[in-house]
């Protein structure tokens, strides 16, 4: 019995951990890493939740509120760009989460840092509920300018492209009963799929002007500074929300893990 | 308001949207957490 | 050992040829189904005739993802691979290049027919061929990375299909657009997909065999 298994705040209680020759007993942890320590990462975290979580409710609402009730129509669109202060916002951060998402794949499967696994897990279906938010907002602002729910649009296509994206790295994590191996799957499917966004986006805009037969496009009016204002008030808003929700989902599977490992060494204390 | 038949739609969809992914990440690293210190706290 | 592993993984797809046979057989029948629903108007047939060709073709690469990778990770040949040293990529890119020879070939020999019952002429018809010449390896390629990353998966063949489609649209797009007579930058762009896929599958799909052996 050399080394008992350290107890849960360190290192240990996130990494994987292995079992060394035949003694149950002792174990090394894989992932020593000094940034990995997910309880500097809960200090950090304790401190950002409230500030992101509270604020991006208050500022979100004031956006929303803004672009409803005082902003003043377009001239062009009429009321119907309102629809923009939601979508505009699920479109950037639909976007930006995907890169985000790459980023943590690449830094769990090259350096094995358990903190950018959980990132990569907790990010993932954010970003899809705001790729798919993009598209439903976007259809319901297109039956009223274009007359139309849905148009093949280079922007629109590449939307539904990234959500479908969104949905093969999620079902890819979690198609796995052995722990771990989703991870690595969607990670490395993630980084392909970085990699192979801006082709996507090419190829769509060549098609699209290829194909390109009715007079709707997207490029319209700039945006008067009056619409702007509520514009960049939601979208800091849905930001806010958006690192909010997933630095809790974090929270929440650091926590899980912990559960999970102290109830399996207990369980083996025990037999 | 014209288009509102539209434009109030697209703004619940964001919105319960939204609130639904905080709320649920709010309650389950909620639950998450207390679990993790009822059973510290039991051990101790 | 490139050739080596070649050889064995045609080999065994050789011992398999009825089931080899299957994804064209299935590529014609996703071709024939098409003119049921669209009608036998000539020309509509004409017009479509390339893209459901190529739809065709990439539903076909799709039917033998599940059977890629997955005996030889259950029989421990992967483990055995990676006990002798051999590079998890140098494996991927073998069974590329054997995926694409049981599964182009005998579909470049079929596409002629499906072109011919959409009533396509015959430059039509070369371009097509030369699209899909240019096209299948990209679609292996991406065929290969599906099957090594959702080896051992719940539900995979699904899982697969997933995964291909919103990779394959830059393949889908360049590929239709050059059999349907877009011009020389279609079959430049269809070659620089192709290139960017086949380069990096290797990669992945190695990368994806190494987590399947966890």
């Amino acid at each position: 019995m050399a080394a008992k298994p350290t107890e849960g705040e360190g290192p240990g209680a996130l990494g994987t951990q292995y079992r060394l020759g035949s003694d149950p007993h002792i174990y090394v942890t894989k992932h020593m890493h000094r940034f990995a320590n997910p309880a500097r990462f809960l200090r950090i975290a304790g401190v950002a939740t409230p500030l992101t979580l509270w604020p991006g409710l208050a500022i979100t609402a004031l956006g929303l509120a803004w672009g409803l009730f005082y902003a003043p129509p377009d001239y062009l669109q009429g009321d119907s760009a309102r629809i923009m202060d939601v979508h505009v916002p699920a479109a950037i951060l639909a976007e930006l989460g995907y890169a985000g998402l790459a980023v943590a794949a690449a830094v769990g499967l090259v350096w094995k840092h358990p903190l950018a696994e959980v990132a990569a897990r907790a990010l993932a279906p954010v970003g899809a509920v705001f790729a798919a938010v993009c598209l439903i907002t976007g259809s319901l602002w297109g039956q009223p300018t274009w007359g139309t729910w849905w148009v093949w649009d280079a922007r629109l296509t590449s939307m539904l492209v990234l959500f479908f994206l969104y949905l093969g790295v999620i079902a890819l994590s979690n198609a796995f009963d052995e722990p771990g191996r989703g991870a690595k799957s969607a990670a490395i499917l993630a980084i392909v799929g970085a990699i192979n966004l801006p082709i996507i986006k090419y190829s769509v805009d060549w098609w699209n002007t290829l194909h390109q037969g009715a007079s709707i496009t997207l490029t319209g009016s700039t945006i008067a500074p009056a619409l702007l204002w509520p514009l960049g008030i939601s979208a800091l808003g849905f930001s806010l929300l958006f690192a909010a929700t997933v630095l809790m989902r974090m929270r929440a599977e650091i926590a899980q893990t912990r559960v999970r490992a102290r109830a399996r060494r207990m369980a083996e204390a025990f037999a | 308001m014209t288009h509102a038949a539209y434009i109030y739609p697209a703004y619940a969809v964001a919105v319960i949207a939204t609130l639904a992914l905080v709320i649920h990440a709010f309650t389950s690293m909620r639950r998450a957490e207390r679990a993790a210190a009822e059973q510290r706290d039991r051990r101790a | 050992m490139f050739r080596l592993l070649l050889a064995r993984d045609l080999a065994l797809a050789r011992g398999r040829a009825g089931a080899a046979a299957l994804p064209v057989v299935f590529f014609l029948l996703v071709a024939v189904t098409f003119p049921f629903a669209l009608g036998p108007d000539a020309r509509v047939l004409a017009k479509v005739g390339a893209g459901v060709v190529w739809v065709a073709a990439l539903l076909a690469a799709l039917l033998p993802i599940p059977t890629l990778f997955e005996a030889d990770r259950a029989d421990g040949t992967l483990d055995q691979y990676a006990a002798r040293a051999i590079p998890a990529e140098i494996v991927a890119a073998a069974r590329w290049m054997a995926h694409w020879i049981a599964f182009a070939v005998p579909l470049l020999v079929a596409a002629p027919l499906a072109a011919l019952l959409f009533g396509l002429s015959a430059p039509a018809i070369a371009r097509l061929e030369l699209a899909l010449l240019l096209g299948t390896p990209g679609l292996a390629s991406l065929a290969v990375v599906a099957a090594a990353l959702t080896t051992g998966a719940r539900e995979g063949g699904m899982l697969a299909g997933l995964l291909v489609f919103p990779l394959g649209v830059p393949l889908l797009i360049f590929g239709a657009g050059a059999a349907g007579g877009s011009g020389a930058g279609a079959f430049k762009l269809l070659g620089a997909a192709t290139l960017i896929l086949v380069a990096m599958g290797p990669f992945a799909a190695g990368a994806g065999i190494r987590a399947a052996r966890g």
